[in-house]
């Protein structure tokens, strides 16, 4: 199969990522959102391992889910402390740093 | 050269004394003027030991050298603080330590109600240790320091009591002319320095000899300069007027008899120099010329007792510059008129200061007249200076202005006649002014009001004043006396007489001429005050000359037109340019920042969203442009 399909699947879903994070509100949809934008950059870090023939890209990738899986949690920590004094998730609400 | 090392005690006694009056303050009040004038009169008694010792010794060995320190060692630049005591420095050692002893007696008692005698003594100790050193430094560099040093001394006595605003803007006036004309002396001590590669005078005579004319002449007119501004010379004269705002002792020391004649020395001093190059000496002349007749104008019209005599100072040094012009006929001359004028014109500055002193402090001398009855002893002392400086003989002013006026005759040309009567119509004016001043002070009939009770003034201030009177009388005569004067200072100017070989006139014409002058002077002025009644307050419907003279001939007038507001301009003009374009520019970086950042900040929502968006723009169009060119 032509390894170039998965780069085109990388960026569609890099694409919805984007326009999620920038369009949509409820700050979990967001992160759900950034984490597709991740596993996009994952796909495509694979796939060039695959062109490439070397295991850089592959090791990489495993990097990238750990350090996902750590803003996972720290983002969600704030998410839900955000929630807990706002009773709100969304991210226009929490627009106080301006001042 | 001998050397020897007890030349620096003149200058150190007086300077310890303004050093421990100074430093030991109000502790010192008691005994504090004591000291001072203990100081000066040793230092006095120390030139004595060294006139003593200089007549003991053969002329070729009379000047001696004191190396004090290495002062500036620079590679192959070797500079000395050394002093040098020869035939002419050891004739204003005396007057400076001499007269400013009697002056320092006298201040005891003239000073005796001032809270700040002691400081005003410390004072007078400094001008005497500075002015010691400029007549005893052996190269320019040391007589700058005590050249520098004696218009900080003048500052302070002329502002002692700057309590008063216009007192204050005095000495300020007299600093910053003075400034000018000290610029002056570093730009002559440079030249010197850039062209000859010395500033001892003993260096600079020597290489003087194979010097280009061009660098003499300019070293001439800088030291013309610097001698204009410290002898309140033409162009830089109008500051000794205001100068008079200090105490009286102040102006008969300072700005009478010793600092103001620093000028004369310089020249004299220099006399290679001006020997060798002929535009500089012309332009002394000229200078002395002007001066002359420009002070005895000012004299003229001048109702406040101090400024009539300072204008006469100033008329009398241009006598002794255009003497010094002359060149080495001139020179000793020039020194001698030095001498008198520091006796005479000092006795009469005491005598004014005894007359306020009687006068609750008046100056106006419209205020005064028929003081001779009250103040006997003023009156005598002040009268033989009188007689003194319009010359009358024997007393010391007729001897040593007719030996310039006929100088002045013999300097050749068509410079012999001009100059002569110049110095011959001078001696006219001086006789009418001084016998105005005689006259409304001493003859007249009293026009004082009743609160004033004119008195003599104690011994301690009459007694310097009589010993100064002294002076005016028997200096001439004695000086004179086969040619003692001239013959003392010649080796200095490293001459040997012999040159009266023509005359224009016999000296005896001269002499007749010149008294003449001086009876017409008298005679008018006689007839003009002393016959008529002296209004008390001065007539304003006078002619315009009257006017003129009044102003000081415009001198502060043309200082003010041609030098103070063009200034005034320039810095106003720059302090614009300054706060337009140097600050215009930091305070523009500054707005830009601020402008920028205040637009910028709209950027700033506060939503993450809207973040999120720049930066995804931001990511698209930085691969965009990679893309487009790497295409």
């Amino acid at each position: 199969m032509n390894p170039y399909n998965y780069l085109y699947l990388a960026g569609i879903l890099f694409t919805i990522g984007a326009i999620g994070v920038v369009v949509r509100r409820n700050a979990i949809v967001v992160f759900m959102c950034v984490e597709l934008m991740l596993n996009a950059a994952n796909l495509s870090f694979v796939t060039f391992s695959r062109i490439n023939g070397t295991l850089d890209g592959q090791v990489t990738a495993f990097f990238t889910m750990v350090v996902a899986a750590c803003e996972v949690v720290v983002g969600l920590a704030i998410i839900v402390a955000i929630y807990r004094s706002r009773r709100s998730a969304s991210v226009d609400d929490a627009s106080l740093l301006k001042r | 050269m001998n050397t020897s090392s007890s030349i620096v005690y003149l200058i150190a006694l007086p300077l310890f004394g303004a050093v421990a009056l100074l430093l030991g303050g109000r502790r010192t009040d008691k005994w504090g003027h004591l000291l001072a004038t203990a100081m000066s009169a040793g230092s006095f008694a120390v030139g004595i030991y060294q006139l003593m010792q200089m007549l003991g010794r053969s002329t070729e060995e009379r000047a001696i050298t004191q190396t004090l320190f290495s002062w500036i060692s620079v590679g192959s630049f070797d500079i000395d603080a050394a002093l040098l005591l020869d035939q002419l420095s050891i004739c204003f050692v005396l007057l400076i330590t001499g007269v400013g002893t009697l002056i320092h007696i006298y201040s005891i008692s003239y000073m005796e109600h001032d809270e700040n005698r002691r400081r005003f003594f410390a004072y007078l100790n400094l001008f005497i240790a500075s002015m010691l050193l400029l007549v005893l430094g052996n190269s320019y560099l040391n007589l700058y320091v005590g050249w520098e040093g004696v218009g900080l001394a003048s500052y302070l006595l002329i502002g002692f009591w700057n309590q008063k605003p216009a007192y204050a803007t005095a000495s300020k006036k007299a600093f910053v002319m003075n400034r000018v004309g000290d610029m002056g002396l570093s730009f002559a001590i440079m030249i010197a320095f850039a062209t000859l590669g010395t500033t001892t005078f003993a260096g600079v005579a020597e290489a003087s000899h194979h010097a280009s004319e061009a660098a003499l002449t300019a070293i001439g007119i800088m030291l013309v300069i610097a001698a204009a501004g410290k002898s309140a010379q033409f162009p830089l004269q109008a500051w000794l007027g205001d100068a008079m705002a200090g105490p009286t002792p102040v102006s008969a020391l300072i700005h009478a008899a010793t600092m103001v004649t620093a000028g004369v020395y310089l020249i004299v001093r220099s006399n290679f120099i001006f020997d060798a190059a002929p535009t500089a000496q012309l332009i002394v002349v000229i200078v002395g010329a002007i001066t002359l007749i420009f002070g005895a104008l000012i004299g003229t019209a001048k109702d406040d007792i101090k400024k009539a005599l300072a204008a006469s100072t100033m008329s009398q040094i241009g006598y002794m510059i255009l003497g010094a012009g002359l060149g080495p006929a001139g020179y000793a001359f020039a020194i001698m008129h030095l001498l008198t004028h520091g006796f005479f014109k000092a006795g009469m500055f005491l005598g004014a200061g005894s007359v306020m002193h009687g006068m609750n402090d008046e100056v106006n001398m419209r205020k005064y007249g028929n003081l001779r009855k009250f103040m006997p002893i003023t009156f005598v002392t002040f009268g033989l200076g009188y007689l003194a400086i319009i010359g009358v003989p024997p007393f010391a002013g007729f001897y040593s202005k007719d030996l310039l006026i006929e100088t002045a005759f013999d300097a050749g040309g068509i410079k012999g006649p001009i100059l002569g009567s110049i110095t011959l119509l001078g001696a006219a004016i001086t006789a009418f002014y001084m016998t105005r001043v005689m006259i409304l002070t001493f003859t007249s009939k009293a026009r004082w009001d009743e609160n004033t009770h004119p008195h003599e003034s104690p011994w301690l201030m009459w007694m310097p004043m009589a010993v100064l009177a002294v002076g005016s009388v028997t200096t001439g005569f004695l000086f004179t006396r086969g040619d003692a004067l001239v013959n003392w200072l010649n080796p200095v100017f490293g001459d040997h007489g012999d040159h009266h070989s023509e005359h224009l006139f016999e000296p005896i014409v001269v002499s007749m001429m010149a008294l003449t002058a001086v009876a017409i002077g008298v005679a008018i002025a006689f007839f003009k005050y002393q016959r008529a009644d002296i209004p008390a307050v001065a007539p304003t419907q006078v002619s315009f000359f009257t006017r003129f003279a009044r102003k000081d001939l415009g001198q502060d007038g043309f200082n003010e037109a041609v030098f103070m507001r063009p200034g005034q301009k320039l810095t106003s003009l720059l302090v614009k340019s300054d706060d337009r374009v140097v600050d215009g520019a930091v305070r523009g970086v500054g707005r830009l920042a601020i402008s920028s950042g205040s637009w910028l900040r709209l950027s700033q929502t506060g939503f993450a969203r809207s973040y999120a968006a720049f930066i995804l723009i931001g990511a698209v169009a930085l691969i965009a442009g990679i893309w487009v060119v790497t295409q």
